[in-house]
Protein backbone atom coordinates (compact mmCIF):
# COMPACT_ATOMS: atom_id res chain seq x y z
CA UNK A 1 0.00 0.00 0.00
CA UNK A 2 1.34 3.43 -0.96
CA UNK A 3 2.33 5.80 1.85
CA UNK A 4 1.09 8.82 -0.09
CA UNK A 5 -1.96 10.46 1.53
CA UNK A 6 -5.20 9.86 -0.35
CA UNK A 7 -6.21 12.35 -3.04
CA UNK A 8 -9.76 12.12 -1.71
CA UNK A 9 -10.78 11.04 1.76
CA UNK A 10 -14.41 10.74 2.80
CA UNK A 11 -15.05 9.87 6.41
CA UNK A 12 -18.55 9.10 7.71
CA UNK A 13 -20.13 11.71 5.43
CA UNK A 14 -23.78 12.55 5.96
CA UNK A 15 -25.87 14.95 3.85
CA UNK A 16 -29.45 15.74 4.82
CA UNK A 17 -32.02 17.88 3.06
CA UNK A 18 -34.48 18.59 5.85
CA UNK A 19 -35.73 15.21 7.03
CA UNK A 20 -34.41 13.40 3.97
CA UNK A 21 -30.99 11.77 4.29
CA UNK A 22 -29.45 11.81 0.80
CA UNK A 23 -26.09 10.44 1.93
CA UNK A 24 -25.95 8.38 5.08
CA UNK A 25 -22.50 8.01 6.61
CA UNK A 26 -20.29 6.93 3.74
CA UNK A 27 -16.49 6.47 3.93
CA UNK A 28 -13.94 5.84 1.22
CA UNK A 29 -10.50 6.94 0.06
CA UNK A 30 -9.11 7.48 -3.42
CA UNK A 31 -5.38 7.05 -3.96
CA UNK A 32 -3.43 9.57 -6.08
CA UNK A 33 -3.58 8.65 -9.77
CA UNK A 34 -6.49 6.26 -9.28
CA UNK A 35 -9.72 6.22 -11.30
CA UNK A 36 -12.43 5.71 -8.70
CA UNK A 37 -16.03 5.21 -9.75
CA UNK A 38 -19.14 5.84 -7.71
CA UNK A 39 -21.62 3.40 -9.16
CA UNK A 40 -25.32 3.32 -8.45
CA UNK A 41 -28.78 4.08 -9.77
CA UNK A 42 -30.27 7.58 -9.99
CA UNK A 43 -31.02 8.85 -6.51
CA UNK A 44 -28.31 6.72 -4.88
CA UNK A 45 -26.47 9.82 -3.60
CA UNK A 46 -23.58 9.88 -6.11
CA UNK A 47 -24.17 13.43 -7.34
CA UNK A 48 -24.77 14.67 -3.79
CA UNK A 49 -21.44 13.16 -2.75
CA UNK A 50 -19.63 14.76 -5.68
CA UNK A 51 -21.27 18.09 -4.86
CA UNK A 52 -19.89 17.91 -1.34
CA UNK A 53 -16.43 17.05 -2.65
CA UNK A 54 -16.53 20.00 -5.06
CA UNK A 55 -17.76 22.29 -2.23
CA UNK A 56 -21.14 22.99 -3.86
CA UNK A 57 -22.88 21.48 -0.83
CA UNK A 58 -21.91 21.51 2.84
CA UNK A 59 -21.92 18.15 4.56
CA UNK A 60 -24.33 17.77 7.48
CA UNK A 61 -21.90 15.52 9.35
CA UNK A 62 -18.55 13.82 8.84
CA UNK A 63 -15.63 15.19 6.90
CA UNK A 64 -14.10 15.10 3.48
CA UNK A 65 -10.62 16.04 2.29
CA UNK A 66 -9.71 16.70 -1.32
CA UNK A 67 -6.04 17.09 -2.24
CA UNK A 68 -5.42 17.35 1.49
CA UNK A 69 -7.80 20.27 2.00
CA UNK A 70 -10.96 20.11 4.08
CA UNK A 71 -14.08 20.82 2.00
CA UNK A 72 -15.67 22.69 4.88
CA UNK A 73 -12.84 24.75 6.35
CA UNK A 74 -10.63 25.14 3.28
CA UNK A 75 -13.15 25.16 0.46
CA UNK A 76 -11.33 27.79 -1.60
CA UNK A 77 -8.15 25.67 -1.68
CA UNK A 78 -10.26 22.64 -2.67
CA UNK A 79 -11.83 24.57 -5.58
CA UNK A 80 -8.40 25.75 -6.67
CA UNK A 81 -7.14 22.14 -6.70
CA UNK A 82 -9.87 20.41 -8.66
CA UNK A 83 -11.54 20.19 -12.05
CA UNK A 84 -15.27 19.52 -12.11
CA UNK A 85 -17.60 18.58 -14.91
CA UNK A 86 -21.26 18.35 -13.96
CA UNK A 87 -23.68 16.01 -15.68
CA UNK A 88 -25.30 18.80 -17.68
CA UNK A 89 -23.20 20.39 -20.41
CA UNK A 90 -21.45 23.35 -18.87
CA UNK A 91 -19.53 25.04 -21.69
CA UNK A 92 -21.07 28.17 -23.18
CA UNK A 93 -22.63 27.44 -26.56
CA UNK A 94 -22.44 31.09 -27.60
CA UNK A 95 -18.63 31.13 -27.34
CA UNK A 96 -16.12 29.31 -29.54
CA UNK A 97 -14.24 26.30 -28.18
CA UNK A 98 -11.12 28.45 -27.77
CA UNK A 99 -13.02 31.23 -26.00
CA UNK A 100 -14.49 28.69 -23.59
CA UNK A 101 -11.00 27.42 -22.80
CA UNK A 102 -9.68 30.95 -22.33
CA UNK A 103 -12.62 31.79 -20.05
CA UNK A 104 -12.11 28.75 -17.81
CA UNK A 105 -8.37 29.41 -17.78
CA UNK A 106 -9.05 32.88 -16.40
CA UNK A 107 -11.66 31.92 -13.82
CA UNK A 108 -9.61 29.00 -12.51
CA UNK A 109 -6.67 31.31 -11.87
CA UNK A 110 -4.23 30.18 -14.58
CA UNK A 111 -1.60 32.95 -14.82
CA UNK A 112 -1.83 34.95 -18.03
CA UNK A 113 1.73 34.09 -19.14
CA UNK A 114 1.01 30.35 -18.89
CA UNK A 115 -2.53 30.34 -20.23
CA UNK A 116 -1.74 29.86 -23.91
CA UNK A 117 0.60 26.97 -23.18
CA UNK A 118 -1.90 25.27 -20.88
CA UNK A 119 -4.65 25.64 -23.46
CA UNK A 120 -2.39 24.10 -26.12
CA UNK A 121 -1.62 21.20 -23.79
CA UNK A 122 -5.29 20.56 -22.99
CA UNK A 123 -6.25 20.85 -26.67
CA UNK A 124 -3.63 18.30 -27.59
CA UNK A 125 -4.64 15.89 -24.81
CA UNK A 126 -8.32 16.05 -25.82
CA UNK A 127 -7.63 16.24 -29.57
CA UNK A 128 -9.58 19.44 -30.14
CA UNK A 129 -7.26 21.12 -32.67
CA UNK A 130 -9.77 21.22 -35.52
CA UNK A 131 -12.66 22.73 -33.64
CA UNK A 132 -11.16 25.65 -31.73
CA UNK A 133 -12.83 28.34 -33.86
CA UNK A 134 -16.24 26.73 -33.90
CA UNK A 135 -19.04 27.97 -31.65
CA UNK A 136 -19.55 25.35 -28.94
CA UNK A 137 -23.24 25.02 -29.84
CA UNK A 138 -22.21 23.59 -33.22
CA UNK A 139 -20.10 20.77 -31.71
CA UNK A 140 -21.30 17.19 -31.34
CA UNK A 141 -21.96 15.66 -27.91
CA UNK A 142 -18.62 13.84 -27.78
CA UNK A 143 -16.70 16.95 -28.83
CA UNK A 144 -18.52 18.99 -26.16
CA UNK A 145 -17.55 16.53 -23.47
CA UNK A 146 -13.93 16.58 -24.60
CA UNK A 147 -14.01 20.38 -24.65
CA UNK A 148 -15.39 20.38 -21.11
CA UNK A 149 -12.70 18.00 -19.91
CA UNK A 150 -10.04 20.14 -21.60
CA UNK A 151 -11.42 23.23 -19.87
CA UNK A 152 -11.24 21.41 -16.52
CA UNK A 153 -7.58 20.51 -17.02
CA UNK A 154 -6.23 24.04 -17.43
CA UNK A 155 -5.46 24.53 -13.74
CA UNK A 156 -3.74 21.11 -13.69
CA UNK A 157 -6.16 19.71 -11.12
CA UNK A 158 -5.02 17.26 -8.48
CA UNK A 159 -8.43 15.61 -8.74
CA UNK A 160 -10.84 15.63 -11.66
CA UNK A 161 -14.52 15.06 -10.82
CA UNK A 162 -16.77 13.84 -13.60
CA UNK A 163 -20.48 13.44 -12.97
CA UNK A 164 -21.90 10.92 -15.46
CA UNK A 165 -19.52 12.10 -18.21
CA UNK A 166 -20.86 9.82 -20.92
CA UNK A 167 -24.58 10.16 -20.32
CA UNK A 168 -26.37 10.93 -23.59
CA UNK A 169 -23.40 9.98 -25.78
CA UNK A 170 -23.38 7.35 -28.50
CA UNK A 171 -20.98 4.40 -28.05
CA UNK A 172 -18.29 5.89 -30.33
CA UNK A 173 -18.27 9.23 -28.54
CA UNK A 174 -18.27 7.39 -25.21
CA UNK A 175 -15.23 5.34 -26.23
CA UNK A 176 -13.45 8.49 -27.41
CA UNK A 177 -14.05 10.27 -24.10
CA UNK A 178 -12.65 7.31 -22.14
CA UNK A 179 -9.71 6.98 -24.48
CA UNK A 180 -8.81 10.63 -23.87
CA UNK A 181 -9.25 10.23 -20.10
CA UNK A 182 -6.90 7.24 -20.18
CA UNK A 183 -4.35 9.35 -22.09
CA UNK A 184 -4.70 12.11 -19.51
CA UNK A 185 -4.12 9.69 -16.69
CA UNK A 186 -1.08 8.25 -18.37
CA UNK A 187 0.32 11.65 -19.24
CA UNK A 188 -0.40 13.59 -16.04
CA UNK A 189 -1.31 10.98 -13.43
CA UNK A 190 -4.48 12.88 -12.61
CA UNK A 191 -6.75 11.32 -10.00
CA UNK A 192 -10.24 10.87 -11.41
CA UNK A 193 -13.45 10.43 -9.46
CA UNK A 194 -16.33 9.58 -11.74
CA UNK A 195 -19.98 8.81 -11.11
CA UNK A 196 -21.79 6.45 -13.42
CA UNK A 197 -24.75 4.14 -13.54
CA UNK A 198 -23.35 2.21 -16.52
CA UNK A 199 -22.04 -1.13 -15.26
CA UNK A 200 -19.95 -1.97 -18.29
CA UNK A 201 -18.21 1.40 -18.21
CA UNK A 202 -17.54 1.11 -14.48
CA UNK A 203 -16.09 -2.36 -14.88
CA UNK A 204 -13.78 -1.46 -17.73
CA UNK A 205 -12.62 2.04 -16.84
CA UNK A 206 -12.35 2.24 -13.06
CA UNK A 207 -9.53 0.91 -10.88
CA UNK A 208 -11.86 0.72 -7.92
CA UNK A 209 -15.55 1.25 -7.35
CA UNK A 210 -17.80 2.38 -4.56
CA UNK A 211 -21.29 0.95 -5.06
CA UNK A 212 -24.01 3.27 -3.73
CA UNK A 213 -27.67 2.68 -3.10
CA UNK A 214 -30.17 4.85 -1.23
CA UNK A 215 -27.47 7.07 0.19
CA UNK A 216 -25.32 4.22 1.50
CA UNK A 217 -22.00 2.90 0.24
CA UNK A 218 -22.87 -0.76 0.14
CA UNK A 219 -19.66 -2.17 -1.30
CA UNK A 220 -16.24 -1.06 -2.52
CA UNK A 221 -13.24 -2.60 -4.23
CA UNK A 222 -11.76 -3.33 -7.64
CA UNK A 223 -14.40 -4.47 -10.18
CA UNK A 224 -12.91 -7.97 -10.52
CA UNK A 225 -12.59 -8.25 -6.76
CA UNK A 226 -16.27 -7.37 -6.26
CA UNK A 227 -17.37 -9.92 -8.85
CA UNK A 228 -15.22 -12.58 -7.24
CA UNK A 229 -16.27 -11.68 -3.70
CA UNK A 230 -19.95 -12.11 -4.54
CA UNK A 231 -19.35 -15.06 -6.87
CA UNK A 232 -21.24 -13.48 -9.74
CA UNK A 233 -20.56 -12.89 -13.43
CA UNK A 234 -21.00 -9.15 -13.56
CA UNK A 235 -21.32 -5.96 -11.54
CA UNK A 236 -25.02 -5.93 -12.37
CA UNK A 237 -25.30 -9.21 -10.48
CA UNK A 238 -23.20 -7.85 -7.63
CA UNK A 239 -25.73 -5.04 -7.22
CA UNK A 240 -28.61 -7.51 -7.45
CA UNK A 241 -27.03 -9.82 -4.88
CA UNK A 242 -26.57 -7.03 -2.34
CA UNK A 243 -29.83 -5.11 -2.83
CA UNK A 244 -32.14 -7.83 -4.09
CA UNK A 245 -33.04 -5.84 -7.21
CA UNK A 246 -31.51 -4.82 -10.52
CA UNK A 247 -29.97 -1.37 -10.89
CA UNK A 248 -32.31 -0.51 -13.77
CA UNK A 249 -35.43 -1.36 -11.76
CA UNK A 250 -34.34 1.33 -9.34
CA UNK A 251 -33.86 3.76 -12.21
CA UNK A 252 -37.38 3.10 -13.44
CA UNK A 253 -38.66 4.15 -10.02
CA UNK A 254 -36.72 7.38 -10.26
CA UNK A 255 -37.74 8.26 -13.78
CA UNK A 256 -41.15 9.38 -12.61
CA UNK A 257 -39.63 12.50 -11.06
CA UNK A 258 -40.35 15.53 -13.23
CA UNK A 259 -37.07 17.25 -12.36
CA UNK A 260 -35.07 14.18 -13.42
CA UNK A 261 -36.93 13.81 -16.67
CA UNK A 262 -36.47 17.49 -17.48
CA UNK A 263 -32.79 17.36 -16.59
CA UNK A 264 -32.21 14.27 -18.73
CA UNK A 265 -34.04 15.81 -21.67
CA UNK A 266 -32.02 19.00 -21.38
CA UNK A 267 -28.76 17.05 -21.43
CA UNK A 268 -29.93 14.92 -24.33
CA UNK A 269 -31.01 18.03 -26.27
CA UNK A 270 -27.67 19.74 -25.67
CA UNK A 271 -25.73 16.68 -26.69
CA UNK A 272 -27.76 16.30 -29.86
CA UNK B 1 -18.43 0.18 6.06
CA UNK B 2 -15.22 0.96 7.94
CA UNK B 3 -13.74 4.42 7.79
CA UNK B 4 -10.42 4.70 6.01
CA UNK B 5 -7.54 5.98 8.06
CA UNK B 6 -7.51 9.74 8.05
CA UNK B 7 -4.52 11.28 6.36
CA UNK B 8 -3.15 14.46 7.79
CA UNK B 9 -4.12 17.46 5.70
CA UNK B 10 -0.84 19.07 6.69
CA UNK B 11 0.88 17.20 3.90
CA UNK B 12 -0.87 19.32 1.29
CA UNK B 13 -1.85 22.32 3.29
CA UNK B 14 1.72 23.62 3.24
CA UNK B 15 1.41 24.16 -0.53
CA UNK B 16 -1.12 26.72 -1.65
CA UNK B 17 -2.69 26.01 -5.04
CA UNK B 18 -1.31 28.18 -7.82
CA UNK B 19 -4.75 29.63 -8.51
CA UNK B 20 -4.61 31.35 -5.12
CA UNK B 21 -1.32 33.12 -5.77
CA UNK B 22 -3.34 36.22 -6.73
CA UNK B 23 -4.86 38.18 -3.82
CA UNK B 24 -8.63 38.13 -3.14
CA UNK B 25 -9.22 41.52 -4.79
CA UNK B 26 -7.16 40.51 -7.80
CA UNK B 27 -9.25 37.35 -8.15
CA UNK B 28 -12.50 39.33 -7.93
CA UNK B 29 -11.25 41.73 -10.61
CA UNK B 30 -9.95 38.94 -12.86
CA UNK B 31 -13.17 36.93 -12.55
CA UNK B 32 -15.38 39.96 -13.19
CA UNK B 33 -13.35 41.00 -16.22
CA UNK B 34 -13.34 37.44 -17.59
CA UNK B 35 -17.12 37.29 -17.39
CA UNK B 36 -17.53 40.74 -18.96
CA UNK B 37 -15.16 39.75 -21.76
CA UNK B 38 -17.11 36.55 -22.38
CA UNK B 39 -20.26 38.65 -22.74
CA UNK B 40 -18.55 40.95 -25.26
CA UNK B 41 -17.40 37.93 -27.23
CA UNK B 42 -20.95 36.57 -27.30
CA UNK B 43 -22.20 39.91 -28.64
CA UNK B 44 -19.53 39.83 -31.32
CA UNK B 45 -20.84 36.45 -32.47
CA UNK B 46 -24.46 37.60 -32.44
CA UNK B 47 -24.91 41.06 -33.98
CA UNK B 48 -28.58 40.37 -34.49
CA UNK B 49 -29.11 40.34 -30.74
CA UNK B 50 -27.92 43.94 -30.39
CA UNK B 51 -29.98 45.09 -33.36
CA UNK B 52 -33.19 43.49 -32.11
CA UNK B 53 -32.63 44.81 -28.60
CA UNK B 54 -32.09 48.31 -29.96
CA UNK B 55 -35.43 48.41 -31.72
CA UNK B 56 -37.50 48.77 -28.57
CA UNK B 57 -36.00 52.06 -27.28
CA UNK B 58 -36.17 53.48 -30.79
CA UNK B 59 -39.87 52.62 -30.99
CA UNK B 60 -40.46 54.45 -27.73
CA UNK B 61 -38.44 57.39 -28.93
CA UNK B 62 -39.87 57.77 -32.42
CA UNK B 63 -43.45 56.53 -32.04
CA UNK B 64 -44.41 57.28 -28.46
CA UNK B 65 -42.10 60.32 -28.33
CA UNK B 66 -43.37 61.82 -31.58
CA UNK B 67 -47.01 61.18 -30.71
CA UNK B 68 -46.73 62.81 -27.29
CA UNK B 69 -44.71 65.72 -28.72
CA UNK B 70 -47.59 66.50 -31.05
CA UNK B 71 -50.15 66.62 -28.25
CA UNK B 72 -48.06 69.32 -26.50
CA UNK B 73 -49.56 68.01 -23.26
CA UNK B 74 -46.34 68.43 -21.31
CA UNK B 75 -44.73 71.75 -20.52
CA UNK B 76 -41.01 71.29 -20.92
CA UNK B 77 -39.88 74.80 -21.83
CA UNK B 78 -37.66 74.81 -24.88
CA UNK B 79 -36.81 71.15 -24.49
CA UNK B 80 -38.17 68.86 -27.18
CA UNK B 81 -40.15 65.92 -25.73
CA UNK B 82 -38.01 63.34 -27.54
CA UNK B 83 -34.89 64.82 -25.94
CA UNK B 84 -36.70 64.66 -22.59
CA UNK B 85 -37.72 61.07 -23.26
CA UNK B 86 -34.30 59.80 -24.47
CA UNK B 87 -32.72 59.34 -20.99
CA UNK B 88 -35.91 57.61 -19.86
CA UNK B 89 -35.93 55.06 -22.66
CA UNK B 90 -32.17 54.58 -22.32
CA UNK B 91 -32.60 53.67 -18.63
CA UNK B 92 -35.70 51.59 -19.34
CA UNK B 93 -34.01 49.56 -22.08
CA UNK B 94 -31.00 48.93 -19.81
CA UNK B 95 -33.32 47.90 -16.99
CA UNK B 96 -35.10 45.44 -19.32
CA UNK B 97 -31.74 43.86 -20.18
CA UNK B 98 -30.72 43.73 -16.54
CA UNK B 99 -33.96 42.30 -15.19
CA UNK B 100 -34.24 39.60 -17.83
CA UNK B 101 -30.60 38.67 -17.18
CA UNK B 102 -32.05 36.61 -14.33
CA UNK B 103 -33.55 34.34 -16.97
CA UNK B 104 -30.15 33.61 -18.41
CA UNK B 105 -28.73 32.78 -15.00
CA UNK B 106 -31.57 30.31 -14.42
CA UNK B 107 -30.73 28.81 -17.81
CA UNK B 108 -27.06 28.62 -16.82
CA UNK B 109 -28.08 26.75 -13.71
CA UNK B 110 -30.15 24.36 -15.82
CA UNK B 111 -27.33 23.60 -18.24
CA UNK B 112 -24.62 23.19 -15.61
CA UNK B 113 -22.60 26.38 -16.18
CA UNK B 114 -23.39 27.74 -12.75
CA UNK B 115 -22.27 24.54 -11.00
CA UNK B 116 -18.99 24.73 -12.92
CA UNK B 117 -18.42 28.35 -11.91
CA UNK B 118 -19.21 27.60 -8.28
CA UNK B 119 -16.60 24.85 -8.25
CA UNK B 120 -13.86 27.27 -9.38
CA UNK B 121 -11.92 29.59 -7.06
CA UNK B 122 -14.15 32.50 -8.14
CA UNK B 123 -15.79 34.18 -5.15
CA UNK B 124 -19.56 34.62 -5.04
CA UNK B 125 -19.06 38.38 -5.24
CA UNK B 126 -17.04 37.85 -8.36
CA UNK B 127 -19.74 35.70 -9.94
CA UNK B 128 -22.45 38.26 -9.14
CA UNK B 129 -20.29 41.19 -10.27
CA UNK B 130 -19.28 39.28 -13.40
CA UNK B 131 -22.91 38.61 -14.31
CA UNK B 132 -23.76 42.27 -13.61
CA UNK B 133 -20.81 43.33 -15.78
CA UNK B 134 -22.23 41.14 -18.55
CA UNK B 135 -25.56 43.02 -18.37
CA UNK B 136 -23.63 46.32 -18.33
CA UNK B 137 -21.77 45.40 -21.53
CA UNK B 138 -25.06 44.80 -23.34
CA UNK B 139 -26.64 47.97 -21.91
CA UNK B 140 -23.58 49.99 -22.85
CA UNK B 141 -23.64 48.88 -26.47
CA UNK B 142 -27.36 49.62 -26.67
CA UNK B 143 -26.89 53.08 -25.09
CA UNK B 144 -24.09 53.95 -27.51
CA UNK B 145 -26.32 53.04 -30.43
CA UNK B 146 -29.10 55.21 -29.00
CA UNK B 147 -26.70 58.14 -28.61
CA UNK B 148 -25.65 57.73 -32.25
CA UNK B 149 -29.32 57.81 -33.31
CA UNK B 150 -29.91 60.95 -31.21
CA UNK B 151 -26.95 62.63 -32.92
CA UNK B 152 -27.91 61.51 -36.43
CA UNK B 153 -31.53 62.69 -36.08
CA UNK B 154 -30.51 65.94 -34.41
CA UNK B 155 -32.62 65.32 -31.34
CA UNK B 156 -31.78 68.25 -29.11
CA UNK B 157 -29.83 66.83 -26.21
CA UNK B 158 -27.00 68.83 -24.67
CA UNK B 159 -23.81 67.29 -25.98
CA UNK B 160 -20.71 67.42 -23.81
CA UNK B 161 -17.96 64.91 -23.17
CA UNK B 162 -18.48 64.92 -19.40
CA UNK B 163 -22.25 64.68 -19.87
CA UNK B 164 -21.94 61.62 -22.11
CA UNK B 165 -19.34 59.94 -19.91
CA UNK B 166 -21.38 60.67 -16.79
CA UNK B 167 -24.46 59.28 -18.53
CA UNK B 168 -22.68 56.04 -19.34
CA UNK B 169 -21.32 55.71 -15.79
CA UNK B 170 -24.77 56.29 -14.28
CA UNK B 171 -26.28 53.81 -16.71
CA UNK B 172 -23.67 51.17 -15.81
CA UNK B 173 -24.27 51.53 -12.08
CA UNK B 174 -28.05 51.43 -12.53
CA UNK B 175 -27.86 48.41 -14.85
CA UNK B 176 -25.55 46.56 -12.45
CA UNK B 177 -27.99 47.28 -9.61
CA UNK B 178 -31.01 45.97 -11.52
CA UNK B 179 -28.99 42.95 -12.69
CA UNK B 180 -28.20 42.14 -9.05
CA UNK B 181 -31.89 42.56 -8.24
CA UNK B 182 -32.66 40.15 -11.05
CA UNK B 183 -30.21 37.56 -9.66
CA UNK B 184 -31.84 37.94 -6.26
CA UNK B 185 -35.19 37.31 -7.92
CA UNK B 186 -33.77 34.28 -9.76
CA UNK B 187 -32.55 32.89 -6.43
CA UNK B 188 -36.08 33.15 -5.04
CA UNK B 189 -38.10 32.12 -8.09
CA UNK B 190 -35.74 29.44 -9.53
CA UNK B 191 -37.93 28.56 -12.53
CA UNK B 192 -37.85 30.32 -15.88
CA UNK B 193 -41.58 30.33 -16.50
CA UNK B 194 -42.36 31.85 -13.12
CA UNK B 195 -39.50 34.32 -13.46
CA UNK B 196 -41.00 35.70 -16.70
CA UNK B 197 -44.27 36.57 -14.98
CA UNK B 198 -42.73 38.03 -11.86
CA UNK B 199 -40.13 39.91 -13.90
CA UNK B 200 -42.91 41.66 -15.85
CA UNK B 201 -44.80 42.30 -12.64
CA UNK B 202 -41.83 44.13 -11.18
CA UNK B 203 -40.56 45.84 -14.30
CA UNK B 204 -43.68 47.56 -15.56
CA UNK B 205 -44.54 49.34 -12.27
CA UNK B 206 -40.89 50.36 -11.90
CA UNK B 207 -41.02 51.88 -15.37
CA UNK B 208 -44.39 53.64 -15.22
CA UNK B 209 -43.98 54.81 -11.62
CA UNK B 210 -40.80 56.70 -12.47
CA UNK B 211 -39.85 59.87 -14.26
CA UNK B 212 -38.90 57.93 -17.42
CA UNK B 213 -41.88 59.10 -19.49
CA UNK B 214 -43.20 62.19 -17.72
CA UNK B 215 -42.22 64.57 -14.94
CA UNK B 216 -43.08 63.72 -11.35
CA UNK B 217 -44.99 66.99 -11.16
CA UNK B 218 -47.88 65.72 -13.29
CA UNK B 219 -48.36 62.58 -11.20
CA UNK B 220 -51.04 62.27 -8.53
CA UNK B 221 -49.63 62.51 -5.01
CA UNK B 222 -49.75 58.77 -4.29
CA UNK B 223 -47.92 57.91 -7.52
CA UNK B 224 -45.36 60.64 -6.87
CA UNK B 225 -44.71 59.09 -3.45
CA UNK B 226 -44.10 55.71 -5.11
CA UNK B 227 -41.85 57.29 -7.76
CA UNK B 228 -39.76 58.95 -5.05
CA UNK B 229 -38.76 55.57 -3.61
CA UNK B 230 -38.18 54.07 -7.05
CA UNK B 231 -34.45 53.91 -7.87
CA UNK B 232 -35.21 54.16 -11.58
CA UNK B 233 -36.53 57.70 -10.98
CA UNK B 234 -33.15 58.78 -9.63
CA UNK B 235 -31.27 57.05 -12.44
CA UNK B 236 -33.43 58.81 -15.06
CA UNK B 237 -33.16 62.16 -13.27
CA UNK B 238 -29.39 61.82 -13.24
CA UNK B 239 -29.25 60.88 -16.91
CA UNK B 240 -31.58 63.74 -17.80
CA UNK B 241 -29.50 66.18 -15.82
CA UNK B 242 -26.37 65.12 -17.73
CA UNK B 243 -27.92 64.77 -21.20
CA UNK B 244 -30.59 67.51 -21.18
CA UNK B 245 -29.40 69.84 -18.43
CA UNK B 246 -32.71 69.41 -16.58
CA UNK B 247 -33.56 67.00 -13.81
CA UNK B 248 -36.09 66.34 -11.10
CA UNK B 249 -34.57 68.44 -8.39
CA UNK B 250 -31.36 69.24 -10.18
CA UNK B 251 -29.23 67.59 -7.49
CA UNK B 252 -27.00 65.26 -9.45
CA UNK B 253 -24.97 64.00 -6.49
CA UNK B 254 -28.16 62.84 -4.78
CA UNK B 255 -29.17 60.87 -7.88
CA UNK B 256 -25.75 59.21 -8.00
CA UNK B 257 -25.85 58.53 -4.27
CA UNK B 258 -29.25 56.81 -4.46
CA UNK B 259 -28.28 54.68 -7.49
CA UNK B 260 -24.91 53.69 -6.00
CA UNK B 261 -26.61 52.92 -2.65
CA UNK B 262 -29.21 50.78 -4.44
CA UNK B 263 -26.42 48.95 -6.25
CA UNK B 264 -24.51 48.31 -3.01
CA UNK B 265 -27.59 46.91 -1.26
CA UNK B 266 -28.53 44.71 -4.23
CA UNK B 267 -24.93 43.48 -4.61
CA UNK B 268 -24.75 42.40 -0.97
CA UNK B 269 -28.20 40.79 -1.09
CA UNK B 270 -27.52 38.99 -4.37
CA UNK B 271 -24.12 37.78 -3.18
CA UNK B 272 -25.79 36.28 -0.10
CA UNK B 273 -28.75 34.72 -1.90
CA UNK B 274 -27.37 33.92 -5.31
CA UNK B 275 -25.87 31.72 -6.67
CA UNK B 276 -26.02 28.84 -4.18
CA UNK B 277 -29.72 29.33 -3.51
CA UNK B 278 -30.47 28.69 -7.15
CA UNK B 279 -28.84 25.24 -7.25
Amino acid sequence: MSAAPPAVLVDDLVVRFGEFEAVGGISFAVAPGEVFGLLGPNGAGKTTTIRVLTTLLEPSEGRALVAGFDVRSDSLAVRASIGYIPQAISVDGALTAYENLDFYGRVTGVPRRERRERIDEAVETMELEDMLDRLARTLSGGMLRRLEIASALLNRPAVLFLDEPTVGLDPNARAMVWERLAALREHAGTTILVTTHLMEEAERQCDRLGVMDQGRLIEQGAPAELIERHRTDSLEDVFRTITGRAIHETEDDEEGRLSDVRAQRRVARRLG
Amino acid sequence: MSAPSAASPAASADRSPQALSMGPLGRVAEGTLAMAQAEMRKLRHDHLDIITRSVQPLLWLFIFGTALSNTRALTLGKLEYRAYLAPGVMAQAAMFIAIFFGLSVIWERDVGQLQRLLATPLSRTSIVLGKAAGACVRALVQALLLLVVLAVFGIGVRWSLTGVLGTLVMLMVGTAAFACMSMLLAAVVKERERFMGIGQLIMMPLFFASSALYPLAIMPAWLRAVARVNPLTYEVQGLRQMLDGVGGRGVLWLDFLVVIGFFAVMLVAATRAYPKAIL
